[in-house]
C-alpha cells in the first residue's frame, strides 16, 4: 500500500505505515487478516502468553504471511521486573529487539504505572531493546521516558478500550512538540477523526486496537483510520489557520451591487 | 525403559524421560520450530542452549508464544 507520507522510523526500524495495529479482541483470525490488510499497517502488536498450539501458531503464521513486523508488548505486567522478563521472552521467541513496554497499575483503569514503566524502559533500553513506552499523557513523563532511553513514546489519548479519543490535546501537542523520538498516540482512539487529530497535533503515528477490532465492520474502520492518519499528516504539514473568536469573511465587502 | 521425571509445563503436571534435554522435550511437546521461548525455573533458556540443558525432576517449565492482544 502506498502512503502519502514518509516512513516512520523507530530505533532504526523503518515502517512504511504510520498506523500500528493491535491484534486483540478480534472475533476471528479471518477477520483479523482482513482488517490488517485493510489497515495497510506495517507493524502490529501482540501479547506474550503461555503457548497454546491452537491460537499461537495460527496468529504467528498469519503475521508471517502478511509480512508484518511484530511488536511484542508487555500487556498484563504490573511491575518492571515482569515486563523485563516478558520482553526477554519475546525477544527469544521472535528474534526482535522491539518491545512495547506496557506496565499497568491496576486492572480496572488499565492506566500505566509511570514509575514501573520508567524502570522497565531504562533497563530494557540499556540492554539494547528498542523500547516503545506506553505512557499517560504527561509531557514530563514523556521526557523522562525519552531520557530513560525509549525509542518512541506512546502517550494515551484516553484509557485503553474507552474510545473517548484524545482527552487532553494540549498535552499530546506538547509531547509531540518537545519529543526527539517519535510520538505514537496509543489507546483511546474511537474512530477516524481521533487518529486524524493525533496526527494534526504532531504525532508521528497512531496505534489502534479496539477502535478497529470492536467496530461493527472492522476492515472498513481499519481503512477509515488508515486514511485519517494520512489526512492528519497532510493537514499538519499544510499549516492550519489560527483559531479566531470572531468570523472573518472570505468574500470581498467591496463591489456589492445596489439591490434595494 | 528409562525412568520418567515429574515436572510442570505451564503450571500443569507433565512427565519427561530421565536424562532428556530441553530440545528433546520440546520435540515431545510438539513445539513449533519458531515463535516460542522457554523459561526453566524462571530462567530464560535460549533455543541455542536447549540441547545442552537437562530437564530435571520437579522443574517448572514455562513455554510462551505470541497471543492476540494489545
Amino acid at each position: 500500500m502506498e502512503h502519502r507520507y514518509p516512513p516512520l522510523v523507530v530505533g532504526g526500524h523503518e515502517f512504511a505505515s504510520r498506523l500500528i495495529t493491535g491484534t486483540g479482541a478480534m472475533t476471528s483470525l479471518a477477520m483479523l487478516r482482513e482488517s490488517l490488510v485493510a489497515s495497510g499497517t506495517s507493524l502490529t502488536t501482540v501479547a506474550i502468553r503461555r503457548f497454546d498450539p491452537r491460537a499461537s501458531v495460527g496468529l504467528f503464521d498469519l503475521l508471517q504471511e502478511l509480512k508484518l513486523v511484530v511488536l511484542p508488548n508487555t500487556a498484563g505486567c504490573y511491575s518492571a521486573r515482569e515486563a523485563v522478563t516478558t520482553a526477554r521472552l519475546a525477544a527469544e521467541a521472535l528474534g526482535t529487539d522491539l518491545v512495547k513496554v506496557e506496565v499497568i497499575a491496576d486492572d480496572t483503569s488499565l492506566l500505566p504505572d509511570p514509575m514501573e514503566t520508567l524502570r522497565a524502559t531504562e533497563e530494557l533500553a540499556g540492554a539494547g531493546f528498542r523500547v516503545m513506552a506506553y505512557l499517560s499523557d504527561d509531557p514530563i513523563l514523556a521526557r523522562r521516558a525519552e531520557q530513560a532511553g525509549a525509542s518512541a513514546v506512546m502517550p494515551l489519548g484516553s484509557p485503553i478500550g474507552s474510545g473517548l479519543g484524545i482527552l487532553n490535546p494540549y498535552n499530546i501537542g506538547m509531547i509531540a512538540e518537545n519529543a526527539r523520538v517519535p510520538v505514537i498516540l496509543d489507546a483511546g482512539v474511537g474512530t477516524a477523526s481521533d487518529a486524524a487529530l493525533a496526527m494534526e497535533l504532531g504525532c508521528s503515528g497512531v496505534l489502534v486496537a479496539s477502535a478497529v477490532n470492536r467496530a461493527e465492520d472492522p476492515p472498513r474502520m481499519a481503512a477509515a483510520i488508515s486514511a485519517a492518519v494520512e489526512a492528519g499528516y497532510l493537514a499538519r504539514g499544510a499549516g492550519r489557520i489560527a483559531k479566531r473568536t470572531q468570523a472573518l469573511a472570505t468574500s470581498p465587502g467591496e463591489g456589492m451591487p445596489e439591490l434595494l | 525403559m528409562s525412568a520418567e521425571l515429574a515436572l510442570t509445563v505451564n503450571g500443569k503436571p507433565a512427565t519427561a524421560r530421565e536424562g532428556s534435554n530441553l530440545a528433546q522435550f520440546a520435540e515431545e511437546l510438539g513445539l513449533p520450530p519458531r515463535g516460542v521461548a522457554i523459561a526453566l525455573d524462571g530462567e530464560i533458556v535460549p533455543r541455542s542452549q536447549w540441547a545442552f540443558t537437562l530437564v530435571t525432576k520437579g522443574c517448572a517449565i514455562e513455554v510462551v508464544s505470541i497471543a492476540a492482544g494489545g
